[in-house]
């Protein structure tokens, strides 16, 4: 599947392992929640980035202390209407402190884009040649938020409060 | 009222198009049905049994006249010259094309109304108390708190694709007319002991096919901490909320199955966690928002007003429509005025394009502009003059619009039914319009005293049968519409849900069943006692027999 990132068509170093396959020596491996529970130890005695890989069923706050140690996170999106990432995203950003790659896989759809950018995601797997524009274009067609989240972007509170500081400095 | 700022108003007009560019690419074939449906469930529209229905958003139900305007204008323009007043607090369009639907959110636009998020699994439309801002019994507005949880709640980028609809209703009155304990969070304004304001909270109230009285998870909790209390209660239910089964998503499900108390630590643990965090209302905010809802400027008044008073006593039909239509205002001299949308033999909730458009006219001549919807699916004028009073019924006498049945048996609630609805069993809509001409004689009406029937035409119970004094469900028997009847529901601060009276009754016998059910109670009632209180005192027993004697 091809990978969007930061906005554009970005090659993808990693692979994703089945839980008995030996980790690779010359390729970054994204894990599942079950093998770094297992093999913890190991894994964090080896050189070498590793990504993980959660199921929604799977909530953030199994890795709240971890979160740090992993390069790459991806959540999965199994249908639309299958929201749970949208909360992961945020406790991993927000609470567990993960500034790697969030990555979007699944059912990604570009009509939820603004809303996985704002809940913390910054790679996306996603379908189709022009995914690249449609998607930078579903990025902008909302420029006003109501509520303070993982991107950091000025709420339409914050806003109004600068205006008023900037209004009563022309006083 | 609020008004839009630069933000909001950038907002909704993004948005409008979005859709537009969303409802192009269904037209052009670039998007199946299927792959629409979930974008345009996000807008309000939804396809019915004979054609799209768009619905649109009326904030914890204010309006005003220039916005009432519109929705005449859209009635008349793009549907068929009415609109249906929902026990949402929003209004329907039962005909408009697709490839009109982002002109008529453009037109809306330009009066700061959308229809986002009245629909899908997202927060829907907060609610709130209808006479807000002009209630004696109010401890503050609620329409604040409306506002903050909407501007929170819009668009929100973590909670927008729920297991299930999440609905919010606020209350700031202890006399609940929000349904506060029926809905996913119900805020109910409570004080202290130190005297300060905030909010109970009540989560895990429904109705549909598995009915459930909200439990209250925190007594009270301060003002600045209300949107992280809730984006607190939304993440733990995002998180848990079984998504396995559409019947089993919605938050009442997680909170039985959790426990209520357990549910509460869950919530109080994750809001630890985010109280301090961004979502503190800064005062400033607050104070914004509070000023849009400042009381109008009411004139200093008498109590009484003599020539209201004198009509009362010249005019009995005036006097009834004042006993039933008028409610206690908290500024001297004036009144709250109810406009029942419930004509005998009429169709609940619907209003013509003339219809709204005079009253309209009446809010801007006696009301401050302002105009309300209720959950009851009525409109109110919420602060009228009593010297005003009885030009203003005149003129609705005139509009058709002064029927004095407001609380009474023919003031109805009933779901759109079969009529519409391609979730339906049965039809509601003719089964309301039935019953409302059976007891047409309205002093017979007035006699029988406050009575509350609802109607749904399927067991997801949009029509709030489950909590009428009289609760009627459509139902399939055999490709025939029957209708299953329950006694002793109440949706306000004494919340409780209606109890089976037994086998349920054919299209044809429903409204004698009615008829013998009202007979019973007067049968039975002591001086003074309203039905519920009749039917707790003698039980089902008297009403069964009556109604099942011939069998």
């Amino acid at each position: 599947m091809p990978l969007i990132k930061d906005g554009r068509p970005a090659e993808d170093p990693w692979v994703t392992l089945d839980d008995e396959a030996p980790l690779p020596l010359d390729a970054d491996p994204i894990i599942s929640l079950e093998r770094w529970q297992a093999e913890r130890e190991t894994l964090l005695a080896r050189n070498g980035r590793l990504g993980l890989a959660l199921r929604p069923d799977q909530p953030a706050a199994l890795v709240a202390g971890d979160a740090a140690r992993f390069s790459v996170i991806t959540l999965t999106f199994p249908k639309f209407s299958d929201g749970r990432a949208f909360s992961a995203a945020r406790l991993l950003r927000e609470r567990y402190g993960f500034a790697g790659e969030l990555r979007a896989v699944g059912n990604v759809l570009r009509d939820q884009l603004a809303f996985m950018v704002r809940c913390g995601f910054d790679a996306f797997e996603v379908a189709g040649d022009d995914a690249p524009a449609a998607w930078s274009e579903a990025q902008s067609e909302i420029g006003v938020w109501y509520q303070p989240t993982a991107d950091g972007r000025p709420t339409a509170a914050q806003l109004r409060g600068r205006e008023g500081v900037a209004a009563s400095r022309t006083y | 009222m609020y008004r839009y700022d630069e933000f909001d108003r950038t907002l909704v007009a993004e948005r409008v198009q979005q859709f537009r560019g969303q409802v192009a690419r269904r037209l052009s074939g670039e998007l199946s049905e299927v792959e629409f449906k979930p974008l345009r469930l996000m807008n309000g529209l939804y396809l019915q049994l004979h054609a799209y229905m768009l619905r649109v958003a009326i904030p914890y139900g204010t309006l005003s006249a220039v916005q009432l305007r519109m929705l005449a204008h859209i009635a008349r323009r793009y549907d068929k010259g009415y609109g249906h007043f929902t026990t949402r607090q929003n209004v329907q369009f039962n005909w408009p094309k697709l490839a009109d639907v982002p002109d008529i959110l453009e037109e809306l636009a330009t009066v700061e109304m959308h229809a986002i998020q009245t629909s899908g699994n997202c927060i829907r439309n907060v609610t709130a108390d209808q006479y807000a801002g002009a209630a004696a019994d109010e401890i503050e507005d609620p329409r604040i708190y409306s506002e903050i949880i909407r501007q929170w709640s819009t668009l929100h980028p973590e909670f927008s694709f729920l297991p299930r609809k999440f609905k919010i209703a606020v209350t700031g009155a202890a006399n609940d007319r929000a349904a506060v304990r029926l809905h996913d969070i119900g805020l109910q304004m409570r004080r202290n002991l130190k005297g300060e304001a905030g909010f109970e909270v009540i989560v895990g109230g429904g109705q549909g096919r598995t009915p459930v009285i909200g439990k209250t998870i925190r007594s009270f909790l301060p003002k600045r901490h209300l949107l992280s209390y809730l984006e607190a209660i939304l993440r733990v239910y995002n998180q848990l909320g079984r998504r396995d089964n559409l019947y089993k998503a919605r938050i009442k499900i997680l909170v039985n199955e959790t426990g209520a108390q357990e549910f509460a630590r869950l919530v109080e643990a994750e809001w630890a966690e985010i109280k301090h965090g961004a979502l503190a209302l800064p005062g400033e905010e607050l104070a914004r928002i509070e000023a849009y809802f400042a009381p109008p400027l009411y004139e200093p008044l008498d109590a009484v007003a003599p020539q209201f008073e004198a009509r009362k006593r010249e005019d009995p039909d005036f006097a009834r429509w004042v006993q039933t239509n008028l409610a206690a205002h908290r500024q001297p001299g004036y009144a709250i005025v109810n406009v029942s949308l419930k004509p005998v033999g009429g169709v609940p909730g619907d209003a013509s394009a003339e219809e709204m458009e005079a009253l309209a006219g009446f809010a801007e001549r006696y009301s401050f502009g302002e105009i309300r919807v209720t959950h009851e699916q009525n409109l109110v004028l919420p602060h009228v003059r009593l010297s005003d009073v009885p030009a203003l019924w005149a003129a609705l006498k005139a509009a058709g619009l002064a029927t004095a049945n407001i609380g009474l048996l023919s003031d109805i609630i009933a779901c759109p039914g079969l009529d519409y609805c391609n979730l339906a069993n049965a039809r509601a809509i003719p089964v309301a319009q039935r019953i409302s001409t059976r007891f047409g004689d309205l002093k017979r009406q007035h006699d029988i005293g406050g009575l509350k029937i609802k109607i749904s035409g399927c067991i997801n119970a949009c029509g709030h049968h489950h909590v009428g004094e009289i609760g009627i469900l459509g139902v399939d028997k055999k490709g025939e519409e029957f209708y299953q009847i329950t006694l002793g529901g109440s949706a306000d601060e004494n919340a409780a849900l209606g109890k089976i009276i037994g086998p349920a009754f054919s299209y044809d016998a429903v409204v004698d069943a009615v008829e013998t059910i009202v007979e019973t109670y007067l049968d039975v009632r002591q001086t003074g006692e309203g039905f519920n209180d009749s039917l707790a005192r003698v039980g089902l027993t008297p009403f069964k027999e009556k109604l099942y004697a011939a069998h």
